[in-house]
């Protein structure tokens, strides 16, 4: 099931380990923030302000920029609340500290075709994590020798699975309205802000329009 | 507070703010579904969050496909067309990914 998404998550995690052994992370450190962080994104961003000697307001500071990146997340909670809702804590604790954009699409299109079966959320998570910290190890040491991934669209390879993904989701044109003021609105946020503040402005606006549209 | 500060300045900080960014991420990861599991969901509510997939799918990659032009929009387009006919995600990708790496190769 995980497997379309494995292209992406090596890509990522391979460009991650070399920049963070660039940086001078030490091997621990880098597989450190990709197994408990786990989160490429704000991996790449917290490399951005990384220090060799730290101050509580330097680790304020990481921890504020980790929260902002990845604050989209929350929604992807939410919509996964009905399908844990009936688990043991600890268990959908695993669960969700396991969620991934990829993983979540997949769950999403697996639970929309009438799937419940937890286990193949779990499974799933737990593929795609062990596959990012084995992709971020060979990135650490492959370094240079990462090939450049523009040259086979692979700096693409996440929008390209996202809209791939998106026709199992397609139930017709009224229910898309929704998507379409989520596309615009964060297009205009894109535009006006720096930063991955229009991923969640946009995907507020379309629950904002889904609750408005009868 | 001091206690706290030597500690970061010391060996262990790096380890503080792998922390730090963990517990961030993770708090991140459960807020949404603690939330939902505490507020009674009205129909309008479920009707917001049957919408939220689709939102965010395109808020990541409109904007991301805007920026990279017309090999992105090619490519995206590629992939969606060989998803609905043959709906295999990994059919999908490879066409995107194929077509993308066709039109880089013609110079584009």
């Amino acid at each position: 099931m995980a497997l379309p998404a494995f292209p992406g998550f090596v890509v990522f995690a391979m460009a991650f380990g070399a920049a963070a052994a660039q940086k001078g992370l030490s091997l621990g450190q880098t597989l450190g923030l990709s197994a408990f962080v786990y989160a490429g994104a704000s991996q790449m961003v917290g490399l951005e302000v990384w220090q060799k000697v730290w101050s509580p307001t330097t680790i304020l500071t990481i921890m504020t920029v980790t929260a902002v990146v990845n604050a989209r997340m929350i929604l992807l909670g939410a919509t996964l609340q009905p399908w844990l809702k009936h688990e043991p804590t600890a268990r959908s604790a695993l669960n969700l500290f396991l969620v991934t954009e990829a993983g979540w699409l997949i769950g999403t299109r697996y639970y929309n075709e009438g799937g419940r079966n937890t286990g193949m959320l779990l499974g799933c998570g737990l593929t795609l994590w062990s596959l990012w910290l084995v992709s971020t190890l060979a990135g650490y040491f492959a370094g240079a020798l990462v090939p450049e991934p523009r040259r086979f669209g692979l700096d693409l390879v996440m929008p390209i699975f996202f809209s791939v993904m998106l026709v199992p989701l397609w139930k017709g044109a009224r229910p898309a309205l929704p998507w379409l003021v989520a596309g615009v609105v964060s297009l205009i946020v894109h535009a006006a802000l720096p930063g991955y503040g229009f991923i969640i402005a946009g995907a507020l606006a379309g629950v904002v329009a889904g609750m408005l549209i009868e | 507070m001091t206690g706290f500060a030597e500690l970061a300045a010391g060996p262990w900080g790096s380890t503080l703010a792998i922390a730090a960014m963990a517990i961030a991420t993770f708090l991140c990861r459960i807020a949404g579904a603690v939330v939902m599991s505490r507020v009674a969901i009205t129909p309008r509510m479920e009707r917001g969050l049957r919408a939220l997939p689709g939102s965010i799918i395109l808020a990541t990659i409109l904007p991301m496909t805007i920026d990279n032009g017309f090999p992105a929009i090619v490519s995206i387009a590629a992939g969606i067309v060989v998803m609905m006919f043959v709906r295999i995600e990994l059919a999908g990708l490879a066409a995107g990914l194929g077509a993308l790496s066709l039109i880089r190769a013609l110079g584009f």
